[in-house]
């Protein structure tokens, strides 16, 4: 420990970050809950939409970190507290799960036991599509993730004080475990809770769509919180552009990811032309929801891969700034995209509701509000990590 | 010996990359252009100290990059939605989601290897393969353990002793004059070269047909290539007579095909009547047809007067009191089933433009022996007097 340069002073954070995480939240959540006496159907698949933005932001985080101890990543050690600092949400995806459970009834028409009756293909579907195998799925999935990200953070936080190397071997033990289990779990996550709003729809590939959507998420939030705390010199003065430029470089890889992806599901169910794939993209081109189609290309990939292209512009922490806000809203939208055509009264075109917004708030102040908790609690920068120096020294 | 030698440079010889950056960062701001450092790997900082500017190299491969996605979208239109429309799987004529990919493909390959051949041209100065500082000790020196760094004579702050004035200040391990070859060799042209390009031809060919039409063929690798499927025109054991190709049930007829009762019957027991009415259109095809089959050995207007005159049996005039009295199913008949010396017409000639040729017949019967009101007919149609 003694090898860092610029020995570490923890600064704390403003306290006015908790501060508007808290209002955020707090406006969020009555607005919210007017919203749930107004239109519960609307409501509920808001609040599907927010939940499943928390898990791609929260998990998406977990991931990077375990993919920075499976692969022997240097160069973002300095900021893995902050990455983990999202992760923090996981455990409490627990209770935010509880409201969701209880409006099943509004988002899944699978759970009607009456249009089951009729529904030959729900039939087929029921063994694995009911409430209460869909209950113990949700429940065990998040389990598993606590456990990980307890038990990682565990080691990573215990690290600070002793300075253990062992830690870091067990952490990748675990890192590379979780990889696989990740790789299951947020596959099945997203059948469960986005594919199944259609239950009559199927497509193999989903999961790794909604995985690529998670990790640009997760490095989105991960990049506006190293820019910001960086600017305002929270972070050590040794992390530099070329830090920077490996965040820029990743998040332009898992945005072409995702637009490869999304055009591999796309173009191979185009291509085979069966009417029960194609359905679910022609309630998509129905009405207004064509614009967003359009727009969710343009948002998702043509917009961030032009602004990334560059070399000088993923060093850049203005333009990264503002495309990590840009790729949030992207999934964002993303994830609406993904939900709402399927949302009873939306099948033929967008109708305004202004639930639509109160719901982001929310999220946005309860992402801030547990970054805030946290970095209270807890150094920015692992302190203890063997590989903390080499990381501070990093360097193209 | 080497005094007569043009000088390339002067070149500093250090052992630490500290030093080499400190001596390279003082040589840019002294102001000199021509020059360059040469190290064993790559040196973070150097960029900065030797106050280069970022390569334009990626605005080529931007350039070439978008112009392959330009030209094979363009492409894709013109052929698939301009030059030859074909509907493929029921998609329209410009699918852009099948042009996707290739699009990414042509892309990237325009970008990569456009890249590849502007570094060769403007950096390398193709075909030169060679430098000066190839093969010299210097060289070898810094692809060890050494840090080198050369000032060149082509600079125009150049003066021999106040460079080396310059270089002996950083303290350096040694200081070298390098001096041009005395003659410029192409190494990519000697023989042993040419003759290694064309082993790896031959071996990269050989190899590629070996694997395509002998290795795909063993056991492992020939998965698909035997399946339990009907090859056309292969034998199955599926069937009892082994066709994997199956004959039409007996009396199958080819759409639109109607079959001629008399096929290969000498004296039909009845002549069919003429469909045809002699229509403009009719007569038209059939006067088409008659001088393009017909007419070779019956002449242009039936006489039997045809260029093949006395070469081979003489064809009958058409216009014989005998002839002119065939009924229209006779003429159909004999075009059919052919007659003496002339064949079947059957595979040239359809069911349709053999009456049509049929109606011509007639058509140059009528001309033949025209009355006056025919004659008056004509004159009134055409405006000419054809008699005279």
């Amino acid at each position: 420990m003694s090898q860092i340069d610029a020995h570490y002073n923890k600064k704390e954070l403003p306290e006015k970050l908790l501060r508007m995480g808290i209002i955020l939240l707090i406006i969020g959540v009555v607005l919210g809950l007017v919203g749930f006496f107004v239109d519960p159907t609307r409501a509920s698949f808001n609040y599907l939409i927010a939940y499943t933005f928390l898990i791609s932001i929260a998990v998406g985080a977990l991931f990077l970190i375990a993919l920075e101890y499976a692969t022997g990543a240097i160069w973002s050690v300095p900021f893995r507290r902050v990455t983990e600092f999202f992760a923090a949400i996981i455990p409490l995806l627990l209770i935010l799960v509880i409201p969701l459970l209880f409006n099943m009834h509004n988002l899944f028409h699978w759970t009607h036991e009456e249009v089951v009756a009729g529904d030959k293909i729900l039939q087929g579907k029921a063994p694995y599509l009911n409430v209460s195998f869909f209950v113990i799925r949700a429940f065990v999935i998040i389990g598993i993730w606590s456990l990980f990200y307890f038990f990682l953070t565990r080691n990573s936080l215990k690290q600070d004080s002793s300075g253990d190397q062992k830690l870091t071997g067990k952490n990748i033990k675990l890192s590379t475990v979780f990889i696989v289990i990740f790789a299951i779990t947020i596959s099945i996550t997203s059948f469960d809770w986005l594919m199944s709003v259609e239950p009559h729809w199927f497509s193999t590939i989903f999961g790794i769509y909604y995985f690529s959507g998670t990790v640009v998420a997760a490095l989105a939030a991960v990049t506006l919180a190293v820019v910001l705390l960086k600017e305002k010199g929270y972070l050590p003065e040794k992390i530099t552009s070329d830090h920077l430029y490996s965040l820029g470089a990743l998040m332009f890889v898992f945005v072409n990811f995702w637009a490869y992806i999304a055009f591999s599901q796309y173009l191979i169910i185009w291509y085979a032309d069966l009417p029960e794939e194609t359905f679910w993209f022609l309630q998509k081109w129905e009405g207004s929801w064509a614009i967003f189609s359009i727009l969710l290309i343009v948002i998702q990939f043509l917009v961030p891969f032009v602004a990334l292209l560059s070399k000088p512009a993923k060093m850049n922490p203005k333009r990264l700034k503002f495309i990590a806000i840009w790729l949030l809203f992207a999934h964002l939208f993303d994830l609406y995209w993904l939900v709402m055509p399927q949302m009873p009264g939306l099948e033929g075109g967008y109708v305004f509701s202004w639930i639509d917004f109160v719901f982001p708030i929310a999220t946005v102040g309860f992402v801030i509000l547990i970054f805030a908790m946290k970095a209270k609690k807890e150094n920015l920068i692992p302190v203890g990590d063997p590989k903390l120096q080499r990381g501070l020294d990093f360097h193209l | 010996m080497s005094n007569e030698r043009k000088i390339y440079g002067v070149a500093a010889l250090f052992t630490k990359p500290d030093d080499i950056i400190k001596a390279a960062s003082k040589v840019a701001n002294e102001g000199y252009s021509k020059w360059d450092v040469n190290t064993p790997y790559p040196l973070h900082g150097m960029d900065n100290a030797m106050k280069l500017k970022p390569s334009k190299l990626g605005f080529i491969t931007l350039f070439c990059g978008l112009s392959g996605t330009a030209l094979i979208l363009m492409l894709t239109y013109f052929t698939n939605s301009i030059d030859f429309p074909l509907v493929i799987g029921g998609k329209q004529f410009f699918a852009l989601p099948a042009y996707i990919p290739i699009t990414f493909e042509v892309t990237v390959l325009l970008a990569t290897v456009s890249t590849v051949i502007a570094m060769l041209t403007f950096f390398f100065k193709f075909p030169s393969n060679n430098h000066v500082l190839h093969d010299t000790p210097y060289m070898k020196k810094v692809s060890l353990d050494h840090f080198g760094i050369v000032i060149e004579v082509s600079d125009p702050k150049f003066e021999q002793s106040k460079v080396e004035e310059l270089l002996r200040s950083f303290d350096p391990e040694s200081i070298e004059i390098i001096y041009h070859k005395e003659e410029i060799k192409y190494p990519i042209f000697e023989p042993k070269f040419i003759t290694f390009l064309i082993i790896v031809a031959l071996a990269v060919s050989g190899g590629t047909y070996i694997t395509l039409n002998k290795l795909m063929f063993i056991t492992p690798f020939d998965w698909m290539m035997y399946q339990d499927k009907v090859i056309p025109q292969s034998r199955i054991e599926l069937f009892k007579d082994e066709r994997g190709m199956r004959t039409p049930v007996e009396g199958t007829v080819a759409k639109g095909f109607i079959p001629y009762p008399y096929l290969a019957v000498d004296e039909p027991p009845e002549y069919l009547s003429n469909p045809l009415i002699p229509s403009r259109e009719n007569l038209k095809l059939g006067k088409k047809k008659f001088l393009t089959y017909c007419s070779p050995c019956h002449g242009n207007f039936g006489d039997g007067d045809s260029r093949l005159h006395d070469q081979f049996p003489n064809p009958p005039s058409l216009h014989s009191q005998r002839i002119r009295n065939f009924e229209d199913g006779k003429f159909y008949h004999i075009i059919t089933n052919g007659k003496n010396v002339m064949p079947s017409y059957t595979a040239q000639i359809n069911r349709n433009e053999r009456w049509a040729i049929v109606n011509y017949i007639r058509v140059l019967h009528r001309a033949k022996n025209a009355s006056e009101q025919d004659l008056e007919l004509v004159i009134k149609e055409t405006g000419t007097n054809v008699a005279n």
